[in-house]
């Protein structure tokens, strides 16, 4: 596998000067005209996903309305060699859907229907636009639901949680988008509709659902979904646990874990992050704790009273200050708020902030938390953290300013900083939110160049001209190479104009 | 315990060999699943040796073991911290081994409710076609860094990369297990386990065979008594030796041999199918076992029209896995090549063309 060969049409494609009234003239012809956008300010809505931080206008926005109308829209630009890049609802956090100024747009936003639910199998079929949380709603009158829940899911779709493998508060339980999905209809780079998985468990041949799960949009476009719904549990019910010591709340993790329950949902707040969202939702959080933790477990009414009391148990056993249980529907709402607050808490006390996504082993999360405290000081930043303590991911939030100069740089380097942490703990540097345009030089640090050279190889067994999302979630060993240089010069870049991408 | 040894280097060694001659490998564990797919031509690589738990913390709920550790010690060490391997791998074998778990992707019983083979591997070290040794994945419940190429070699049966570790997610065993009987025809089956599973009890495997359904309730004590007041239904004794023969095909049905073995896959409502010979059915209706004369061609026809696929066990009948469409095998013979440029990993063991 020759990875020049692959980085050089890689960096062919990032480089190309489509001729866009050409290709707007070539699309026309097969589309209808209002599915076509071209127009600045129909162009602007389009200019950033969740990172908004990274922002470009893309050449040409397609909006199509039937899977038809992707094929047409991926014919077209294979023919014509025009990078694409594909687009759910953009509420992204790694920058998977920044646009490209050469090359094309694909926003499945109109595909928003739920075209079946069948009861008898417990699975819906959706298209790529409905959001998340619709799904749960369209169902919730059978006593069914669909599990992974980013925080986003009130708005984002579900075609991007499977181009993101998307976990949420609850995938320790239930699993990420991967273990909840059954069959996909994707169009391929050439415009050629295809079924991944099946209408069974599984498929014979290659498990090409695993695969297509968390590509980033580089594999193939996802034009339908089916996924899997489960029985609604009876009751959910939540312990909030008040510790002094961050140590502390970090043994309590695995220790309720080793106790043999697997909590719906684990979550982890330290103190600037519940002072912040104290102020914001009033929770009635203690704000002098180092860190709580909120341990949700559901299921039937006996099962979560057997499992409150040894969560209870455990909690106290490693030191809790405090353990409130929720006594009702309503109380558990209030200990969700501030968690669920976090990030427009932030908004309230930063103009802005740079939400991280590692994951490490459990055991690591009290090293990981006082290191990240360490390397704010160095940053000089302030850094709030809130974690899926269950599952390992970290979601720290570094404050910035963007209106002052230098901040976003260092603000990116800190981050980076926070990846390698990471991954000196065992970890990875991306647990949900993917790699995108925003780690991607991190990728460097965590892979070597023989399964980097490994990943391109199975890319272009899927896109051999590179259109796909192209300079995305998988760096070419050259931008490695660069990266490694600049990296040993402590993070100051020779070249500081130049644009990474 | 048996021997534990890193064998890493000489199996990657042995496969740059045989790259850089075009030699094409037949990859072999215990030889448990050998009756799996088609026959590999090929000389023999025997990951056997390279053996033994590398990395195992309960509180962690991650066990990392080298792909050559017997299945068996692998459950003994889990159960000896109160935890299992969720998706209650058959062993078809005393000496089965881990790898050989994997790249066969084989589930249990439990496989509906608890997931796959494939949705419990969280990274792998594996050796490509080109004797690179490889790591993705990792040890960490949630990873979204590159490809996943860690659950694509679950179900690959070694002809995508040679395993050498195997990163798990490993759960506790539940503090209570119940199974419940019911006199039920197999419609009636199918309806009642379909009606079952929208209920929010813990329900671990599903099985009807010859006019009974067997009903699995595991999880918290307080969780089964109540589904199982709800359900009624006879408790069966032992049941852990019943739900291990379903596992290992020791059940009576599939002790006579006579006729050729197949397993269909099926989504789990669908109706009985219309096929001459007997059946079970495991997976809450979503893998039946039948034995049958029925021609491949004929029985693969009335399984694909019900939304499945078809499998030979045990009989003569090729090819062993259902036929796939043109353009995804062409998909999945560019992804093979991609990881083993001169086809010398188990060719030929799914797919002539893989």
């Amino acid at each position: 596998m020759a990875d020049t060969a692959i980085a050089d049409a890689a960096e062919q494609v990032l480089a190309s000067r489509p001729d866009k009234a050409q290709l707007i003239d070539k699309l026309v012809a097969k589309l209808p005209e209002h599915v076509v956008l071209h127009a600045e300010e129909d162009l602007r809505p389009f200019e950033c996903d969740g990172l908004s931080a990274y922002r470009k206008l893309p050449m040409i926005v397609v909006l199509p309305e039937t899977i038809e109308q992707v094929q047409i829209a991926m014919q077209v630009c294979y023919a014509n060699d025009v990078a694409v890049v594909a687009r759910g609802a953009g509420t992204g956090l790694s920058g998977g859907a920044l646009p490209m100024e050469n090359g094309v747009l694909l926003s499945l936003a109109k595909f928003k229907q739920i075209l079946d639910i069948d009861t008898a199998n417990r699975r819906a079929t959706v298209q790529p636009g409905v959001r998340n949380l619709a799904i749960s709603e369209a169902v919730s009158d059978l006593g069914l639901y669909y599990a992974p829940d980013p925080s986003s899911q009130i708005a984002c779709s579900i075609g991007g949680n499977v181009a993101e493998n998307s976990g949420g508060v609850h995938c320790l339980k239930y699993g990420l988008t991967t273990h909840n999905i059954i069959e996909l209809e994707i169009v391929t780079v050439e415009g050629e509709r295809m079924t991944i998985g099946s209408e069974a468990l599984d498929t014979p041949g290659y498990d090409l659902l695993a695969l297509m799960t968390g590509s980033e949009g580089l594999l193939g476009v996802i034009v339908q979904v089916v996924v899997k719904l489960l029985p609604k549990p009876e009751r959910a019910q939540v312990v909030l646990a008040a510790f002094d010591d961050v140590r502390k709340a970090g043994d309590a993790v695995a220790a309720i874990i080793q106790a043999g329950i697997v909590p719906a949902g684990l979550e982890m707040l330290d103190n600037p992050a519940i002072v912040a969202t104290e102020e914001f939702v009033h929770a009635d959080y203690p704000t002098d704790a180092a860190a709580i933790l909120l341990c949700e477990v559901d299921g039937t009414h006996a099962e979560v009273d057997e499992h409150i009391a040894d969560v209870r148990e455990v909690v106290e056993r490693e030191g809790a200050t405090e353990v409130r249980v929720s006594r009702d529907d309503a109380e558990r709402a209030i200990f969700w708020a501030g968690r669920k607050a976090a990030f427009p808490a932030m908004g309230r006390i930063s103009p802005d902030y740079y939400c991280m996504d590692g994951t490490i082993p459990r055991k690591a999360l009290a090293d990981v938390l006082i290191g990240i405290g360490e390397l704010s000081k160095k940053y000089g930043q302030r850094v709030a953290n809130v974690f899926h303590a269950g599952d390992g991911n970290l979601h720290p939030l570094i404050l910035y300013d963007a209106n002052i100069e230098g901040e976003l740089e260092r603000t990116e380097e800190f981050g980076g900083a926070i990846c390698e942490l990471c991954l000196e703990h065992g970890g990875t540097i991306t647990g949900e939110h993917g790699v995108g345009v925003e780690k991607i030089d991190q990728m460097c640090v965590q892979f070597p160049p023989d399964e980097l050279t490994q990943f391109h190889a199975v890319k272009q067994a899927f896109d051999s001209k590179g259109l796909l999302n192209p300079g995305k979630a998988v760096p070419t060993l050259h931008r490695c190479a660069e990266f490694g240089a600049m990296h040993v010069h402590n993070g100051e870049l020779p070249f500081p104009e130049l644009e990474r991408l | 315990m048996t021997t534990s040894a890193d064998q890493s280097q000489q199996l990657s060694e042995r496969v740059t060999e045989a790259f850089a001659h075009a030699t094409p490998l037949h990859l072999r564990g215990s030889g448990s699943k050998d009756f799996l797919g088609e026959a590999v031509d090929g000389e023999t690589l025997d990951v056997t040796g390279h053996a033994g738990v590398v990395n195992y913390e309960p509180g962690e709920l991650v066990m990392t073991a080298r792909a050559g550790t017997p299945l068996a010690e692998l459950e003994n060490v889990l159960a000896d911290a109160h935890q299992m391997l969720a998706f209650e791998p058959p062993h078809f074998g005393a000496n089965a081994t881990l790898g050989g778990t994997i790249a066969t992707g084989l589930s249990g019983p439990a496989r509906p409710f608890a997931g796959a083979a494939r949705d419990f591997v969280l990274g792998c070290r594996i050796i490509n076609g080109q004797g690179q040794i490889l790591r993705f994945g990792g040890e960490v419940m949630k990873n979204v860094a590159g490809y996943d190429l860690s659950r694509l070699m679950a179900g690959a049966y070694g002809t995508l990369g040679v395993l050498l570790d195997v990163s798990l997610k490993v759960l506790p065993v539940a503090r209570t297990q119940i199974t419940r009987v019911f006199e039920h025809s197999a419609a009636q089956a199918l309806q009642q386990i379909s009606d079952w599973q929208r209920k929010p009890w813990p329900i671990t495997a599903a099985y009807w065979e010859d006019g009974k359904t067997y009903l699995r309730l595991a999880g918290a004590t307080s969780s089964v008594d109540s589904a199982c007041e709800k359900l009624g239904g006879e408790t069966l004794d032992d049941d852990t030796t019943f739900w291990r023969a379903v596992r290992e095909h020791e059940r009576p049905f599939f002790a006579s041999d006579d006729r050729p073995l197949w397993r269909v896959s099926l989504p789990p409502a669908a109706a009985m199918l219309d096929i001459d010979g007997d059946c079970v059915i495991d997976w809450g209706g979503a893998q039946r076992w039948v034995q049958t004369d029925m021609e491949a061609v004929a029985l693969r026809r009335v399984v694909k029209e019900a939304g499945g696929h078809a499998t030979v066990y045990r009989g003569d009948a090729q090819p062993r896995f259902h036929p796939i469409g043109e353009s995804i095998l062409a998909l999945q013979q560019r992804l093979k090549k991609s990881m083993d440029p001169a086809g010398i990993l188990n060719p030929g063991r799914i797919y002539p063309e893989l």
